[in-house]
């Protein structure tokens, strides 16, 4: 052990100028936007006992939100995976007339304002729209159950899905595949013992980003689920509906669950890109 | 042939998904703006709340756009030009944001700001306002969009390594000139990039700008959210009127990015 040495201090030589400069500007907007703001988040709760804290975050009604914002997530991260899979590997093996526009709309939940896709997936899945009808004659309710909220993670995932798979398919030789098919393999067997397992942690990061991103989800989400609490409220809802009661430790304190929650989410998706970056390099 | 067959399955499976999970919802936004004609459709896009609504949208995403791209710009360098410890720790922090719940990030700025906030004495002294007003929607839609520029050119400039930037430098060019005549030509199209997603996501962020607008209209009403204001009046008609003009905002931008990213891949080639 050398001892500790600072962080964010220059090492070994390099010509190129501004390391200074830059270095100060990323670390003071970093600070100012991103760091700051966060951390107020402990301020707020630092006069709040930790009973208290208990209290809000394990509130039955809370845990409600967690069960319902998971499970939702959770479905709608599973089908994610298995279309994901599907179009990345359409799109990267396959010729097809609309190939390219098919890859493009991919990025649609993406581009589109998240408020809009909330109030056209509600409207599509009520009782009266174009989807919503059809399932309403056999008696299954979309709109404002967690159905709908599904839905809409699924909406909102996909894209997390397929372009995370999509640069290690096109990375991934076919000559494998052809070895295996030479080798005596047949098609299923060959995909799944021979793709599958390379398409592995990257089908399971673009799980977890869309996991975490339809756990955070408001926009798409809110107006299909109803806020019916212990039915089809979200987290992100009883966060909202104690802001708006001006109730704010009690909204600090499920967002610090949330915050960390995702923090591990994101470290959980750090473990696997390094992962991935050894595949990628071959080793 | 049997593998002609699983072929045109796959793909019809995969066109389908897309169809009804994704282009249906945008079907869904036009048909309802047009379902009382064009005339009703007009009046409500140029319905002088939903005009206010435009320009704070832009306002709002053009301020974003100017800070996130220096930020980006500042950040790639410093992260891929030089060594130095945390360098992974610097990454994953600027990251935060696309990891958070667009709730919280309107709510941290609530926590400081407003009326419990620890800078609220302060801002009553000065006779500020941040939150529930202007400053405000624009402090949310920066924090949600902020590693969208740094997180395009970060990939694109390790990629390219430094050589080319030492050469200049040990020949006695200075930073600003290194950076205008060898690393910009270089990341231009990948920098465009950024600023796209980067402005599609600010022109539609809605959570975050909920949390801290206060929902005045004409006055902190961006168009995301009077879409919201008509949807819960049951307005549908002009509700998806407004929403189809950020519809065609978002397909625009959709073209870009792939007409951006194609000339990226060519680039790289």
């Amino acid at each position: 052990m050398s001892g500790l040495k600072a962080p964010f201090r220059r090492r070994g030589n390099n010509v190129i100028p501004g390391f200074g400069l830059s270095m100060g500007v990323t670390l003071t907007m970093l600070s100012l936007i991103v760091l700051i703001p966060l951390a107020s988040v402990l301020l707020v709760l630092r006069d709040y006992s930790f009973a208290e804290f208990w209290r809000v975050v394990a509130d039955k009604q809370t845990l409600a939100t967690y069960r319902i914002s998971l499970s939702c997530a959770g479905i709608a991260a599973c089908v994610n995976v298995v279309f994901g899979v599907l179009l990345a590997w359409v799109i990267t093996r396959y010729k097809f007339p609309g190939r390219r526009i098919l890859d493009g709309l991919i990025e649609l939940p993406f581009a589109l304002p998240t408020a809009v896709a909330g109030i056209a997936l509600t409207t599509l899945y009520s009782d009266k729209g174009w989807i919503g009808s059809l399932f309403d004659k056999i008696g299954v309710k979309i709109s404002y159950t967690t159905k709908g909220i599904t839905i809409a993670m699924i909406f909102i995932g996909i894209p997390f899905v397929v372009r995370s798979i999509q640069p290690v398919l096109e990375k991934l030789d076919p000559q494998y595949e052809e070895a295996a098919a030479v080798l005596g393999a047949g098609r299923a067997e060959t995909f799944f013992r021979v793709v599958l397992p390379e398409l592995l942690p990257a089908a399971l990061t673009g799980f977890a980003l869309a996991f975490a991103r339809s756990v955070g989800e408001y926009g798409s989400v809110v107006f299909i689920a109803g806020n019916i609490p212990y039915k089809t409220q979200i987290t992100p809802l009883i966060i909202m509906n104690k802001l708006e009661q001006f109730n704010y430790p009690a909204a600090t304190s499920i967002a610090l669950v949330m915050i960390v929650f995702s923090f591990l989410v994101l470290f959980g998706i750090n473990l696997l890109q390094s992962k991935i970056n050894k595949i990628a390099r071959g080793s | 042939m049997r593998s002609k067959t699983l072929q045109i399955f796959l793909i019809l499976l995969g066109v389908l998904f897309v169809a009804l999970m994704l282009l249906l919802p945008l079907a869904t936004v036009l048909a309802y703006a047009l379902r009382q004609g064009w005339r009703i459709f007009a009046a409500a896009i140029t319905d002088n709340y939903a005009v206010k609504a435009l320009n704070l949208t832009l306002l709002a995403a053009g301020i974003t756009l100017v800070v996130n791209t220096t930020f980006g710009i500042f950040a790639a360098w410093a992260i891929t030009k030089f060594r130095f410890r945390g360098k992974q720790a610097l990454t994953t922090l600027i990251d935060i944001p696309f990891s958070i719940s667009p709730i919280i990030a309107g709510l941290v700025f609530i926590l400081i700001f407003g009326r419990i906030g620890w800078a609220y004495p302060l801002l009553e002294a000065w006779k500020v306002k941040i939150v529930f007003a202007v400053p405000g929607i624009v402090l949310a839609t920066i924090f949600v969009t902020f590693p969208f520029v740094s997180r395009a050119l970060i990939p694109l400039m390790q990629s390219q390594g430094s050589d080319e930037e030492e050469a200049a430098a040990l020949m006695g060019a200075k930073g600003l000139e290194i950076f205008r005549k060898i690393t910009f030509p270089h990341i231009k199209w990948g920098l465009l990039y950024g600023v796209i997603l980067c402005t599609a996501r600010a022109l539609g962020e809605f959570g975050a700008v909920s949390v801290v607008s206060g929902h005045l209209r004409g006055k902190t009403n961006t168009l995301p959210l009077h879409v919201e204001i008509l949807f819960s009046e049951f307005r549908l008609t002009a509700a998806f009127a407004v929403a189809s003009v950020l519809v065609v905002i978002a397909v625009i931008i959709l073209i870009l990015r792939n007409i951006v990213e194609y000339r990226l891949k060519k680039e790289e080639e």
